[in-house]
């Protein structure tokens, strides 16, 4: 979780930071999945023999969750195309040290 | 007919995101505007159907799959939310009809049917943030009212590239604080097992001592909406947006998004969590006073050194939002009072303030700032003295609505005996007008002697209708006051039991 916003907050490389972003919602997502697990749990079939079984729902949650953080990345990833069209560069530090010249 | 009526609540969420999958394939740009306002007139019919059935019924709780809550994902329409519904409902309409021309003079004309399929998107998610019961749900609608924003942002970047990084920057920074929600979630799911809030208020009174687990789930939640709802200091992600947005959806973020947020951060304050009262009263006094208080100064003094007018705004958003926090941190019936009170002037006095400068953008084809409005209050009359209406009710002149919002925060702030804030917050207003004060010099007060030009109606009636309700609104100020007035007694309320 922590390397995750540690790598957005220190490369400059906007890419990088995608990947970051990524690696920070992983990491919840497998702490709501841990939140399901139940010692000898099985899966959440009804049969007569298994009465234990893990929490399906916090799942669910995380299933919608990974839609919403891929179509982020698609997302991110699409604008920094445009930047790289538009910039040359998808550094932060040359970007803005153009946006300065562009200033001045 | 009573079908439609009794899924109203659901409807008015599930319309707009439905003719945006259909919008998206039409090219023409008059028929994507049309079917839009089509869509959004049925919108505000629904609207207005909700108030009136909540008039009748009261409390509205509305099952999706007739799943019982705390099975079923549930919206509920109380005190809470039945204002800013219709608010909503009413200036998402406005804001379309101004949007025609100016939002198609920043984007490519073939790009308008996947524009307003945004737009729509954006409309029908923040109506979702507005209606919801799920804490979940609310995160899934956050993502998707994220996600077209930065679209809708990004598309500025035909007129500037800087629109790129500034729909990065926001990218990056709402997801980040979307996810500090979710975290959030999950700690409250871990400890109670449901994801409803009435259900969730019920099960909390079994941890009346309060858990750790359940303080680090809820300081998640919470910091999570302030980054959404750009409280200082995690608002950076908020000026640039704004400034390099095209005009249309400036108006249309400035005057709601972060608004709806906010009533959904409050709901979490005093209702979900206000079993807690302790813990909330140290929250409240010790973090969210001082930083709104620095939000105001903070605001206002870069506002004063700003170029841009449209990123002035936007700072002066951060601002107003501070004056909504700092009297939200007010923990009682009259500071909740004047945070509504204030949601629904701001976001008209921002709306028409974007809506006209957006317009001078148009009508003079360029970026904004102080040196390019040079005389344009003679040039063109008819929306300077709008923009001006929306100023001075920003400052807080009587007989506009701005007025009555301070009013009732000087109010809030004198029943607690709050008098140091009262000074600080009459100082910050005075700092106010310097800034103002610029753009009207600028508009009005210039040497260069330009002609009237003739303007187009079909723009500045919306711009108008804005001006007019907020002098409306300043001299009969009891509608709005009567929807805060049962927004905050329900919020408190709420609380009690």
């Amino acid at each position: 979780m922590v390397s995750g916003i540690f790598i957005i907050i220190t490369s400059q490389n906007y890419i990088k930071k995608i990947v970051g972003l990524a690696i920070f919602q992983t990491s919840v997502f497998v702490f709501f999945v841990s939140l399901a697990k139940i010692i000898d749990g099985t899966a959440p079939i009804l049969n007569s023999q298994n009465n234990v079984y893990s929490n399906p729902l916090p799942h669910v949650l995380i299933l919608t969750a990974i839609v919403v953080g891929v179509a982020t990345s698609a997302l991110g990833l699409a604008i920094v195309l445009q930047i790289y069209k538009n910039y040359g560069s998808i550094e932060e530090n040359e970007i803005k040290k153009e946006e300065l010249k562009e200033n001045n | 007919m009573s079908i439609i009526l009794d899924d109203a609540p659901a409807l008015v969420v599930i319309l707009p995101l439905l003719i945006s999958a259909i919008i998206a394939f039409i090219s023409s740009p008059r028929l994507a505007w049309f079917i839009t306002i089509v869509t959004l007139f049925i919108h505000i019919l629904l609207s207005i159907e909700l108030l009136l059935s909540f008039s009748s019924f009261g409390l509205i709780i509305y099952e999706f799959g007739n799943w019982p809550p705390p099975w079923g994902i549930s919206f509920k329409l109380d005190g809470v939310n039945i204002g800013l519904q219709l608010l909503f409902s009413a200036f998402v309409l406005i804001t379309t009809i101004y949007s025609r021309k100016i939002f198609l003079s920043e984007i490519d004309p073939d790009d308008s049917g996947k524009a307003y399929s945004l737009w729509l998107l954006a409309i029908g998610s923040l109506n979702g943030i507005i209606l919801t019961n799920d804490i979940f749900n609310l995160f899934v609608f956050l993502e998707i009212s994220a996600l077209s924003s930065i679209s809708l942002i990004s598309l500025g970047a035909g007129t500037n590239r800087k629109a790129l990084l500034a729909a990065f920057n926001y990218l990056i920074i709402g997801a980040i604080g979307a996810t500090f929600y979710v975290i959030g979630v999950g700690f409250a799911y871990a400890m109670t097992g449901t994801l409803n809030m009435n259900d969730l208020i019920i099960q909390l009174t079994q941890y009346s001592e309060g858990q750790l687990a359940i303080f680090a789930g809820m300081s998640f939640m919470l910091i999570g909406l302030m980054v959404k709802s750009a409280v200082f200091p995690l608002h950076l992600w908020l000026p640039p947006a704004y400034s390099y947005a095209p005009s249309a959806v400036s108006t249309l973020f400035a005057a709601l998004a972060t608004k709806a947020i906010l009533i959904f951060f409050v709901r979490i304050l005093y209702e979900v969590f206000s079993i807690y009262n302790s813990y909330l009263i140290l929250f409240l006094e010790y973090i969210l006073l001082p930083l709104s208080l620095i939000a105001i100064f903070a605001g206002t003094i870069i506002a004063i050194y700003q170029d841009d007018i449209k990123k002035l705004l936007a700072y002066s958003s951060i601002a107003q939002i501070g004056y909504i926090t700092l009297v939200f941190s007010i923990n009682d019936n009259s500071g909740v009072l004047a945070g509504f009170v204030h949601i629904f002037n701001h976001a008209l006095i921002k709306g028409g303030l974007f809506m006209a400068v957006g317009y001078l953008a148009f009508s003079i084809n360029d970026r904004v700032t102080l040196q390019s409005i040079e005389g344009l209050g003679q040039k063109f009359p008819i929306t300077s003295y709008a923009l001006l209406i929306c100023g001075l009710s920003l400052i807080g002149l009587p007989l506009t609505n701005g007025f009555i919002s301070k009013l009732y925060i000087f109010q809030a702030l004198y029943s607690n005996e709050m008098f140091l804030t009262i000074a600080l917050v009459a100082l910050s207003s005075a700092l106010a007008v310097i800034y103002f004060w610029k753009i009207v010099e600028k508009l009005f007060f210039s040497p260069k002697g330009f002609e009237a030009s003739i303007e187009d109606p079909a723009i500045y009636i919306p711009i108008w209708i804005i001006a007019i309700s907020i002098i409306y609104f300043g001299i009969f100020s009891s509608p709005i006051v009567e929807f805060s007035s049962i927004a905050s007694e329900s919020l408190i309320k709420g609380g009690t039991n």
